[in-house]
Formats: structure tokens, sequence, C-alpha cells
């Protein structure tokens, strides 16, 4: 690391006693790189053994990376903190203008401590934090409270807003929160954590001039990596359709998940697919700082007043196969502009719109099944597709109306547990299911990833490009564990995942060189292992058990690729998974 | 002289590559001393815009400036001549388009030079390097 290089300043945020002080601690970012990396170790430093997610105690960590400033693509955050979802490690990523806003104020990464008695916003510039009164802005969306922090606080075009909604300040366990509209650190509740400490928002501004240790190769590996972006077809999918390209395929493999996994594929899977969104929909096209492949998709749609003749809002929404999937296929929802005027509604009340779509899912069929009834509900019956009905129970949950919302606002994991329906609650290791019933690679992807999310590691993938039956649970987890573990590389330097053909460990080795930093790509891929067992070392310190891993019986049920699913088979994953974690020490 | 110009800032997505090319020209990671500057419409949802030098004949920047750091440049935009600059910022004051950015570390301006770099790099043809045909 180059002894110019700012990464190595923690900034340490004290909400209880407004106070903060920077720390340079160069030793860690020497042996953990940044992001998931130092977070981990941050984590274990700051995060008492067994503390409650909403006390004041238990910190948030937002670390970055060396390779961000520096590369294209490099442009996420990590977050680190207790999760109140799962009780257990929370990890969530963002992209925007997260991570350069925080790299360039001069910071590796910001530890948040403590809680403040009213809401606060912090501000952070090069050098400076300031704490602003945020009791005006509490009870605002998610929208509103950028509207407002965008006119008077930071710098346009290199800061980053982050903010929490309705769903935050209630402590729903899935509360997300948002960054630059667009962007989330979607799962496993950071917004409720945020809203715990009644933190409403983060605004960071940073324009700082990095140092470079060797520029001829600084320009050579620049240029190289661009063009082998720009020239890769399936980031070229994302720059076209977006992510939503994939509703139409997982729908033909039977592996698009519907109507709470009853199904695996959707009889109006065309009027929701990404074809669909491009064509009708599709108003504006955006990017990540630093991206060039603008994955970000927004939907414009146009809403007429009931009480108004020629009298339109016209709303900006950006749509992912997730939520598509969540949102829509999930729920029945057989129309674009119903998906988006829910997913309005999830962004604005800043929910994960993963669990939320799930959680309806789940109280669709339990109130389908008699399990719940309007006395639960407040009078209203969710049935498939009832776009009308959802908008309303996610307001109920956000605002956690009665015990029933209560309950929901807590994950279906939670609501199976007080109200019965276990078998159809689709949560794996308490984090409900993402969007692909490809078969045994992604469910046991699922289960041993280390925030139980499908982007932990490839199983979706493994199941669309091998024979997964026949390779066997053994071997699928060894691959699991190996892709698990190289992403715990490419997520503390910290470069979006969608870069993935692109960095691989030799690529990445050469362009940190460029700038200072000189691990081999052996030295790496040790050091992803390294940082997983990490991960899981806290886990398992915080109770978390292989064994107890709950599998949903409804996967078992509903055809996948691979035929009828077999327990025997994930179980036989999940053992070999923890084998393979447990063999060496930390 | 060619220039750089904004020919269609609606197809812009907010990359910034261009403000990163232009700083890595001086051998930089970061941003502090690009003279181009992407940034939304006051939130993303209603697009960008594209701060950069628009290469003026009469350029207001150099008209205020009292030690003649800043010289008009033929074909439009200035040459800056660090050596005579006192950092008075008054040229920063008079651009109405907000494109002489300040580099807080010299104290002094930081204004397009009409290299063409950042057009390179602009992915989304936001950007074009035009030779004038004068």
């Amino acid at each position: 690391m180059l002894a110019q290089d700012p990464l190595k300043n923690v900034l340490y945020i004290d909400l209880s006693k407004r106070k903060f002080w920077i720390e340079p601690r160069p030793e860690l970012f020497e042996e953990y790189l940044g992001g998931v990396g130092v977070g981990a170790a941050l984590l274990e430093e700051e995060c008492p053994e067994g503390v409650e997610p909403f006390s004041p105690e238990a910190p948030i960590i937002l670390a970055v990376g060396p390779m961000v400033g520096f590369y294209p693509m490099a442009s996420k955050t990590a977050a680190l903190f207790k999760s109140p979802h799962t009780g257990n490690l929370g990890e969530s990523h963002a992209g925007g203008r997260s991570a350069v806003s925080i790299r360039l104020a001069g910071l590796g990464a910001i530890v948040i401590k403590g809680a403040s008695d009213i809401p606060v916003a912090i501000n952070i510039s090069e050098n400076k934090v300031s704490f602003i009164d945020a009791r005006a802005l509490w009870g605002l969306g998610v929208g509103e409270t950028g509207r407002i922090l965008r006119e008077k606080t930071g710098k346009p075009g290199a800061r980053s807003i982050f903010r929490i909604g309705l769903a935050g300040e209630n402590l729903s366990t899935f509360a997300c929160v948002v960054t630059e509209t667009y962007r989330h650190f979607g799962r496993l509740g950071l917004g409720a954590v945020f809203g715990s400490k009644k933190l409403k928002a983060l605004v960071i501004t940073g324009h700082k001039s990095l140092p470079v240790a060797d520029k001829k190769a600084y320009h050579e590996c620049y240029d190289k990596i661009l063009k082998q972006i720009l020239e890769t077809d399936s980031l070229k999918k994302y720059h076209d359709l977006g992510t939503a390209v994939n509703v139409l395929s997982l729908n033909r493999k039977r592996s698009l998940p519907t109507k709470n996994l009853t199904q695996a594929w959707f009889e109006e899977a065309e009027k929701i697919s990404g074809e669909y969104f491009a064509e009708h929909l599709l108003g504006r096209r955006l990017a990540c700082a630093h991206c060039p492949v603008a994955c970000i998709h927004l939907a414009a749609l146009r809403i007429p007043y009931e009480d108004e003749p020629y009298f339109y809002k016209t709303s900006f929404i950006s749509y992912d196969y997730e939520l598509i999937y969540s949102l829509g296929s999930m729920l029945g929802v057989g129309k674009a502009e119903g998906i988006l005027k829910i997913l309005a509604k999830v962004d604005d009340l800043g929910l994960d719109a993963i669990s939320a779509g799930v959680v309806l899912a789940w109280a669709t069929e339990a109130f389908e099944k008699g399990l719940i009834g309007t006395k639960e509900t407040l009078g209203l019956s969710p049935t498939w597709g009832a776009v009308e009905v959802y908008l309303e129970m996610l307001e109920h949950l956000a605002r956690q109306s009665n015990e029933f919302y209560q309950t929901l606002a807590k994950g279906v994991e939670h609501a199976s547990q007080r109200y019965g329906g276990e078998d159809f609650a689709l949560a794996f290791g308490k984090n409900e299911m993402p969007g692909y019933h490809t078969g045994y690679g992604c469910h046991l992807g699922f289960l041993t990833g280390a925030r139980h999310s499908h982007l932990d590691s490839a199983g979706y993938s493994y199941d669309q490009k091998l024979n997964v039956p026949e390779i066997g649970p053994e071997k699928l987890a060894e691959l699991l564990f190996e892709e698990e573990a190289y992403r715990q590389i490419l997520s503390s330097i910290i470069i979006c995942f969608f870069a993935r053909s692109i960095y691989k460990y030799e690529v990445i080795s050469e362009a940190l060189k460029a700038i200072g930093y000189d691990f081999s790509p052996e030295d790496l891929k040790a050091l992803g292992q390294r940082i997983l067992r990490r991960k899981y070392h806290f886990k398992l310190r915080e109770g978390f058990s292989f064994e107890d891993l709950r599998i949903p019986k409804r996967i078992l049920k509903t055809i996948s690729p691979h035929g009828q699913l077999n327990e025997e088979f994930l179980r036989r994953g999940i053992e070999t998974y923890k084998e393979i974690l447990l063999k060496e020490r930390l | 002289m060619a220039l750089l110009k904004v020919v269609d800032v609606e197809r812009c997505v907010g990359c910034q590559l261009c403000m990163f090319a232009c700083q890595r020209r001086l051998g930089l990671g970061g941003t502090s001393r690009a003279a181009i500057f992407p940034k939304s419409r006051g939130g993303l949802s209603r697009g960008l815009m594209v701060i950069v030098c628009r290469g003026c004949e009469d350029p207001s920047c150099a008209a205020v400036c009292p030690t003649g750091a800043l010289k008009p440049r033929k074909g439009g935009g200035v040459i800056f001549l660090p050596h005579r600059c006192i950092g008075c910022g008054f040229c920063q004051e008079a651009c109405p388009l907000g494109a002489i950015f300040w580099d807080e570390e010299s104290n002094k301006p930081v204004v397009c030079i009409h290299c063409g770099i950042c057009a390179q790099y602009c992915p989304h043809g936001v950007l074009a390097f035009e030779k004038e045909d004068k």
C-alpha cells in the first residue's frame, strides 16, 4: 500500500456521544484488502458476542476497497452488521456512487456505533463530519428524504445519499437502505439497524486524488480491462435489456418461481419479460459511478389522477430480474405496470424487494389455506395478482398496523412459526428465497452461502451449465465453496459481481500491483478462503448451525429442471460444505 | 484546432468514465483534478448533465483573470499558465457554466485543455472531439 493512499483511514462515529475520529489502520487493508475482508475483521472487533442487533452496541461497518476510484466497475460498498432478520451475520452490498464517494473522501471504512436519542443524519465530507437534526425528516419516504437532502447537503455528482424509509424507522427486519434513489443495501435488514440508531440518512461527498505506483502499468491495465468489459457479450446483455433478460429464459427452463413456488413457470411471463419492459416502459438507463455497463433500467410509469382529466404523474422506477420475480411471478402479477406500482411502494417504504414479495406470497397462500383470515389482514383478501390489495398490505406491513403485520414485518420464517405454513415459507437461513428454482445448485447455494443469497456463489449458474445431478453433492459443494471464496476477493477490492468474468485472480493481481498492492494470484486465492472462513467463524459464534438449516418442503415438491429434488442430496451437500469450511482453522 | 463537444447529453448514463479518464491523464486515480463533471439534474430520474468547458471564442474566464494566467486559445477555450496564477478564483466565478473547477491542493483552477481524451472513453456517444472548419 502506498504511503499516501488514504484507504487505510477508518472513520469511527459514535452516535450516542455525537463524536467522530479517524484511525489509520494500514495493517487491516494490507492483510484483507478492503470491502468484505476488512469489514468482517472490523465486525469481529466491534460487535460484542451475542449482542442484540438493535442494541446501540451493535455496529454498522461500511467498507470499500483499493480498486475503487481506479478501475471500471469497482463501484460497490460492503456493509457488515448484525442482521436483525436472521440474528446473525448481516452483509449487503450497494453500488451507485456510494463506494467512489467514500474512497474519494479519503476513507477505507466507516464504523458507526451507538444510537442517537433523536433522529439524525450524518454528513461526511473530506475530513469533516457533521450531525444533522433529522426530526423533520422522520416519517418521510425514501424519495422525499433524498429530494430534501439533495438540496442542502454535499456536492452533486460526487456524493452519495444513504437513507431509510418507514420500514426502517419501524424496524421491519427486512428494511433496506437506499442510495442514489435506485441502488440498495437490500438484504438482511441494514435499514432496520439504521432505524434502531435513529439514523435516517448518511450523506458522503468525496473527490480526492489517489496515488498510482506505476503509471504506465496502470494505464495499460485499465485499457485492457475496459476493452474486455466493452466486448463481453454477457455485459452487453445487461446494458441492453438489463437483468430482466432472465425472465423468459428461466421461464422456458421451468425455473421461474411462481405463486409462492406452487409452480416454476408463469403463464403470463411474456407480459412481464425484460423484452416487454424495454419495448413498452423503458424510459432511461443509468450507471453506477465508473461503470460503462449501465445496467440500471428505469421504467417510466404514467398514472392518471382519478379526480381530474388529463392530469398525470410520471414516475421513474428501476426494475431488475429479482424484483420482477418477487413482486411479479411470485405474486401472480402478470402485468408489468402492476409490478411497477408495487415496486414503487416497496422502494419508497424502504423494504427489501425480494423479501417483501416472498412474504406477500406466503401470506397469500396462508390466506388461501385459511391459516390467516381477514381479522389478521385488516379486512384485505390477498389473492394472486391482486395489486391493489398488495399495495395496502405493504403499507400496513411498514407501519406494523396490528400483530399480524408486526409478525409479517419479521419475515416468513418468523410468520410461519406463529401462524403455521412452514412447508411453504420460502426462506433459507431465515432469508427469503431469491428467484431461481433451477435445481440443486441454486438451493444448495442459498443454504450454504454466508448471506443465504443467490449472489454468494453461482449455484443457479452451475444448474444451467453443468450436469449437477451427475457430478453429485460433494463436488457441487466444492464448486460452490470455491466460487464463494473467489467472490470474497471481488467484494473486498471491491468489484461488481457482473464483472466477474473479467476480474480473475491474475487480472486482479496485476491491477493491484499498478496501484501499490502486492498480492499474487495464489495469495488472493488463499485470502478469499480465509475471509469466507472468518465470516463463518462469526456466524458459528453467533449460533449458526448447519444441522439446523431448514429446507422448505415446497422446493422438494415443485418440479425443477432436475426433476423432483431429493432432500438427501441437499443434506449431503451441506455436510460437505461444512467439512471443507472447517477443514482449516482461522 | 479541435474542440471537445457535448453532442447529446440525453445519452449520458452517468457512468463518469469521462471524468476518470481526464484524471488518469495526469497519472492519478480519483477525480479532484478532472476538468469534466457529469452530475444529475437534481436526482437521477431526471437525467444528467455534463459540466465542461464549451471552448468560448471570447472566454469570460480569461477576461476577468487579473494576471493573464488564462489566455484565450486559438480555436476556442483557454490556455492556463499556472506560474502566473495567484489563486484569486475570479475565473471560477465568471464562468456561467461552472466549468472552471478548483484544485484545493494547489489552490488553482482546473480547466479543460480540449485534448479529447474523455471523448475517447465515453462509451455512450455523449461526447465528441471535433475539428472546427474555420
